[in-house]
């Protein structure tokens, strides 16, 4: 699964991976999506699919990568909108200090990687349902702090109107420009993530969550891993955080509250924590039910509220038929295809 | 073979370097006591390993032996006693700072990554007595690292398997692969917990080999349960029984002291 080494090969200094067709076809599909998709179709599905997942992403690179699953990811994305809303431009004059694109930007993402480091840096010493438990203890504790404080954070109301700079003189809240800005997010995140995979980092990552015991007698501070490991992934979450915020035009103490930070947790569940293509998967389910669950539900005479249950009843069809989401279940289509294959090739492994 | 594949000359005199720097014992244990709850595991141990010394500790099962490197590599920390090594006192280190002093040790019960291949195991134990453990560029065929790993491999016979998953190795190839873990970097004193249990006699030879070829600044101290192979590869012993040193000497006068003998040979280990 790691293998990080390049195979024993004479010669070989290939450090690309092969790019298998399906990435492809995928990949032409994505880029010519906006010749066929309508408007509604790139902004609200695929432009939110992309943001969701890069946050979920983020999680995956804990969990899959780690082995901590922390809840604190949407929070880390929250900030992040929250430092653009409050040192660039929004509907809050009086609080907003109006910097430009390229100071609030970085500082934003300064900040939140900061904060999930320090979140990390608690969490890591706790195990398991304690690591689940402190992390959504600080995501509520945020979510709490955001309503009540006024002076900084706008209290409930937040911050209207935050919307992304005029780069190249383009509105990149137009759908078409959305999506490719979501789109060059989201793969950027995504080659980050399995590039990191295969580094020394990620490899000692991945050997920490296997065996930490063993790590250490290796010479691997175990902490020091596991905290850099919140670092980055709080770098993704606050890219996908001030994607969102774009796209929604504000940011409020209910964009990480409680549902939201738990949904995180059920997209890359779903769609799987063990490869970085998961998150998106689980993101692009968790985008199309959202959006059209309710009219489903309206047509066969119940409450478009309801949605929330179309997702739960999804959450555990999927984590029923297969723990490891939906990537576990293409894994195990392969695996059958495979299997059936070298039975008639007569075993060619 | 064995020996010129473990120790390349850069790391040898490094090693060397460090230990004429400091006098003394490579290892030094005073009153290391461990508790689990009332069970004192190992009470009040004294001893201490010269440099390149090549020490046997025997005992019956549960004499405290595995608890004793436990507390030596900080696996877990002693409930008294203080620990040194090279004379630094590591009593209250955690483990991976005394691994990177030159402490290695392998686990009885093999302690491996089954879902990595061979090759990235020992990658990993490479990596972490180096620098760049953080590193976030991707290792390549050419970096110094890779090709220490795959002299190790080579070492300890692995090289036909470099790339396949650990967990789908033999039992005697896990324990080979153990080895190699140990002696990544420039290891200058190496805990062995029974190595050869439960390999074939060939495999045996090839592990005195593998230890009789060790350069012989590295001092190492053996768990074994079989005499002929403890007697083989150690010039001292130490005997443990209820968590205690029961006696020390040479192999000869361990072997004939009628005390050991019927508390050793006599009965009590399988
Ligand atoms: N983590 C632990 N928690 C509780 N008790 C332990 C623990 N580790 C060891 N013990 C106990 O400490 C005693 C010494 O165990 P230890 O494993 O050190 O013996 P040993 O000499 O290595 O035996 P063996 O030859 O079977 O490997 C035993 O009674 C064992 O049950
Ligand atoms: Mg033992």
């Amino acid at each position: 699964m790691a293998d990080v080494l390049p195979r024993s090969e004479p010669g070989r200094l290939i450090v690309l991976e092969r790019i298998p067709p399906a990435a492809w076809v995928l990949g032409v599909l994505l880029l010519a999506m906006p010749a066929f998709a309508s408007n509604f179709v790139l902004y609200q599905i695929f432009g939110w699919s992309f943001i969701l997942g890069m946050i979920a992403l983020s999680l995956m690179v804990l969990a899959g990568y780690g082995g901590m699953v922390s809840l604190i990811q949407m929070t880390v994305a929250a900030l992040a909108g929250y430092v653009v809303a409050i040192l660039g431009t929004s509907g809050v004059p009086q609080i907003s200090l109006g910097w430009p694109w390229w100071l609030h930007i970085p500082l934003a993402i300064v900040i939140a990687m900061l904060f999930g480091t320090l979140v990390g840096a608690l969490a890591v010493r706790t195990e398991g349902i304690y690591t689940i438990m402190i992390t959504l203890a600080i995501a509520a504790a945020f979510f709490y702090f955001t309503r009540q404080n006024y002076g900084i954070f706008n209290g409930y109301t937040g911050f209207n109107n935050v919307i992304p700079p005029r780069w190249f003189d383009i509105d990149w809240r137009q759908s078409v420009p959305f999506y490719y800005l979501t789109l060059a997010c989201a793969t950027l995140s995504y080659l980050a993530v399995v590039w990191i995979g295969r580094t020394p980092f990620g490899l000692a990552l991945q050997g920490v969550r296997d065996n930490p015991r063993r790590m250490s007698a290796l010479g691997f501070s175990v902490t020091a891993h596991r905290i850099l490991a919140y670092t980055f992934a709080s770098v993704i979450a606050a890219f996908g955080g001030i994607l969102l915020v774009w796209q929604n035009a504000q940011v409020v103490p209910g964009t990480a509250g409680i549902p939201q930070v738990i949904d995180i947790l059920v997209i890359a569940v779903v769609g799987g924590l063990r490869r970085p293509i998961g998150p998106f998967i689980g993101a692009f389910i968790y985008a199309i039910l959202s959006v059209f669950s309710s009219d489903i539900l309206h047509a066969i005479g119940m409450s478009g509220e309801r949605f929330k249950l179309v997702v739960g009843l999804g959450f555990l069809a999927v984590v029923g038929f297969s723990p490891d989401g939906v990537l576990g279940l293409w894994d195990r289509y392969q695996a059958r295809r495979e299997t059936n294959r070298d039975a008639l090739l007569g075993g060619r492994r | 073979m064995a020996r010129s594949a473990i120790a390349s000359t850069r790391d040898r005199s490094t090693a060397e370097r460090l230990g004429s720097v400091t006098t003394g014992n490579a290892l030094e244990l005073r009153g290391v006591t461990k508790l689990f709850g009332a069970l004192a595991a190992i009470s009040d141990v004294t001893m201490s390993v010269r440099p390149g010394e090549r020490r046997a500790v025997l005992g019956s099962n549960g004499a405290g032996k595995t608890t004793l490197f436990n507390c030596v590599t900080g696996d877990f920390l002693p409930t008294s006693g203080t620990i040194r090594l090279f004379g630094e006192d590591l009593t209250n280190f955690p483990a991976h700072e005394r691994i990177r002093r030159g402490l290695r040790r392998t686990y009885q019960i093999s302690l491996l990554f089954g879902g990595m291949t061979v090759a990235d195991n020992v990658y990993l134990a490479c990596l972490g007595v180096s620098r760049g453990r953080f590193s976030l560029l991707r290792p390549r065929p050419s970096d110094a690292i890779v090709a220490r790993a795959d002299e190790l491999i080579a070492a300890v016979h692995l090289a036909r398997v470099r790339d396949t998953l650990v967990s789908s190795l033999s039992y005697g190839q896990q324990r080979q692969l153990e080895i190699a873990l140990a002696l990544a970097g420039a290891p200058r004193f190496i805990l062995f917990d029974e190595p050869a249990a439960g390999l074939s006699p060939a495999e045996r030879a090839e592990l005195v080999a593998i230890l009789s070829g060790l350069p012989d600044h590295i001092g190492y101290i053996i768990i074994e349960h079989d005499m002929d192979v403890a007697l083989r590869v150690a010039e001292s012993v130490t005997m443990m029984h209820n968590g205690r040193v029961f006696k020390e000497g040479t192999p000869e006068e361990i072997e004939n002291d009628p005390e050991v003998q019927e508390l050793y040979l006599g009965g009590g280990h399988g």
